[in-house]
């Protein structure tokens, strides 16, 4: 993350219909907008469709800045970190980026986060924007015994993100970026300090929707210089903005959890597949140990890839029952897979029933439409030698 | 082109062209831009009874659901399979080529304006 000139407050007042510091740009550029966490993010900036095909064949634009961004800093740091959050923060090497959870004492999920060590004794935790105020606090109350100070740096910070397989082109391709590390020998969740026109920048190898793809974290007031030379240079290669509903088909293709579907703080890691983020081999206690220790209940309802024929998509909601009419679980996310031409989805369904005979069936308004379970993800990319993918982080 | 203030419009979204005893349904250029790309579309079948401000088809977004209604009472006389095999009609002529269903009406019940449906979009 760049220096902050100074850690910042929360201030919740400030969190309901917030605006990007890019908004003009997208207004300019025609998007329509959504509610987004209290935030007006864009939606989709003509066809969401052609949005979520320009990531899987070339190169999109995404403006995530309503993401939060917590700092934690201090000798203590990685061992605060450890205790915070499930996975062991301090064996990542500086440069290195790591896919963790944010557990409460039940064990359940209080947030998904991704963690950056930008520095031997700085991390960057980018948390949810709907969790902001949450990952910060609990972050706070955990790092209270350590050596570390702990700021949340949501408001500084805008963060784009250049996804797709022309992603490294475009950013190589960037007016004004000096990384520090050449960002081809970048594998997959490594990330590199640099300048951005002599301004600090982040850049890391990173994303969320199945691509090759970089996010880029600079202070607010470069964020838009940022986007215009991203467009720029993304000109030769097609680059499109890209809006929030692209982004969810495209994780969902990618079998990657969102907070408030398939995450929450009623599921434990194991439900969710995400039990390799649980470190219990490292040392010491940590939030949500015990608890993931003694693991769910036999019976509890575990997370599946569904797939039908047809048209019609099983959606966050539906749902899906037993050969004999039983409801044995409910979808968290669905759509019509734009890049598999099937109905694809996301539930949680009881373990139990998924061996009984007779299939499983998904109620899409009324009408029973059978599924299969298949494992996640749905879509997986070429694999390059460059995308080396972090374990825990794909699923 | 289609003349759209020559149209009537439903609070539904929906728009209606009146010729004789027949009436041109679909849905407007507001309601495909809500929805988003538009990838099904299902319609009833031609000689279905229909009854104004019942559910009789629906039309999915990537993003979302949303349900096509009967502005009048009457019977379908004809369905545009081009829109149910190239859902991505509605989007780019939600006017012409999108067009969902005729129905042969009884009876017309009061509809909007183009002028009061634009001011029930606020554009």
């Amino acid at each position: 993350m760049p220096d902050p000139q100074r850690p910042e407050p929360p201030d919740p007042r400030s969190d309901n219909q917030r605006l990007s510091p890019l908004h003009q740009l997208h207004v300019d550029a025609g998007a329509s907008f959504t509610d987004f966490a209290g935030w007006q993010m864009p939606v989709r900036y003509s066809s969401d469709l052609a949005e979520h095909h320009a990531v899987r064949t070339s190169v999109g634009l995404f403006d995530l800045s309503h993401m939060a961004e917590i700092i934690v800093t201090g000798p203590d740091a990685a061992r605060a970190l450890d205790y915070a959050l499930a996975g062991k923060i301090s064996d990542i090497a500086i440069s290195q980026v790591k896919y963790s959870l944010l557990l409460t004492p039940d064990g359940g999920i209080l947030d998904d986060v991704v963690v950056y060590r930008t520095h031997k004794n700085r991390y960057g935790v980018v948390a949810n924007a709907s969790n902001r105020f949450a990952v910060a606090g609990a972050l706070a109350a955990r790092a209270a015994e350590f050596d570390v100070t702990v700021f949340d740096e949501s408001d500084g910070l805008a963060l784009l993100a250049v996804q797709g397989p022309d992603s490294l082109a475009v950013v190589e391709n960037l007016e004004g970026l000096e990384p520090v590390k050449p960002l081809r020998e970048l594998g997959y969740y490594w990330s590199t300090m640099g300048t951005y026109h002599g301004n600090e920048i982040m850049v890391g190898r990173t994303g969320y929707t199945g691509e090759d793809g970089f996010e880029l974290y600079v202070r607010v007031e470069h964020g838009e210089r940022l986007w215009r030379e991203l467009m720029a240079a993304g000109a030769a290669y097609g680059i499109v903005p890209a809006g929030l509903a692209s982004r969810d088909t495209l994780r969902l293709e990618a079998g990657m959890p969102l907070y408030g579907h398939e995450l929450g703080t009623d599921i434990l890691p194991a439900q969710a597949g995400l039990s390799r983020v649980v470190n219990l081999k490292k040392d010491g206690d940590f939030v949500g140990r015990e608890a993931t220790e003694a693991g769910p209940p036999e019976d509890a309802r575990v997370l599946v890839g569904l797939v039908s024929e047809g048209k019609r998509a099983g959606r966050a909601g539906y749902g899906v029952y037993s050969a004999d009419d039983r409801e044995i679980g409910v979808i968290t996310s669905g759509a019509l897979s734009p890049t598999l031409g099937h109905p694809i989805a996301m539930a949680y369904v009881d373990s139990l029933a998924l061996s009984e005979p007779g299939g499983i069936f998904i109620d899409v308004r009324g009408t029973r439409v059978a599924a299969s379970v298949v494992p996640l993800p749905f879509y997986k990319r070429p694999t390059t030698r460059t995308q080396t993918t972090e374990k825990g982080t794909e699923q | 082109m289609t003349d759209l203030a020559a149209l009537k419009y439903t609070a539904e979204h929906e728009w209606v062209l009146v010729e004789g005893d027949t009436a041109t349904i679909g849905i407007t250029a507001y309601a495909a831009g809500k929805l988003g790309d538009v990838v099904f579309v299902e319609l009833p079948s031609v000689g279905d009874a229909i009854t104004e401000g019942t559910v009789i088809g629906e039309i999915e977004s990537t993003k979302s659901v949303g349900e096509l209604f009967a502005p009048v009472n009457g019977t379908i006389s004809e369905t545009n399979d081009a829109v149910v095999d190239s859902p991505e009609l509605v989007n780019s002529d939600p006017f012409g080529a999108g067009w969902m269903v005729k129905v042969t009406f009884t009876e017309l019940p009061a509809m909007l304006s183009a002028a009061e449906y634009d001011a029930l979009v606020g554009e």
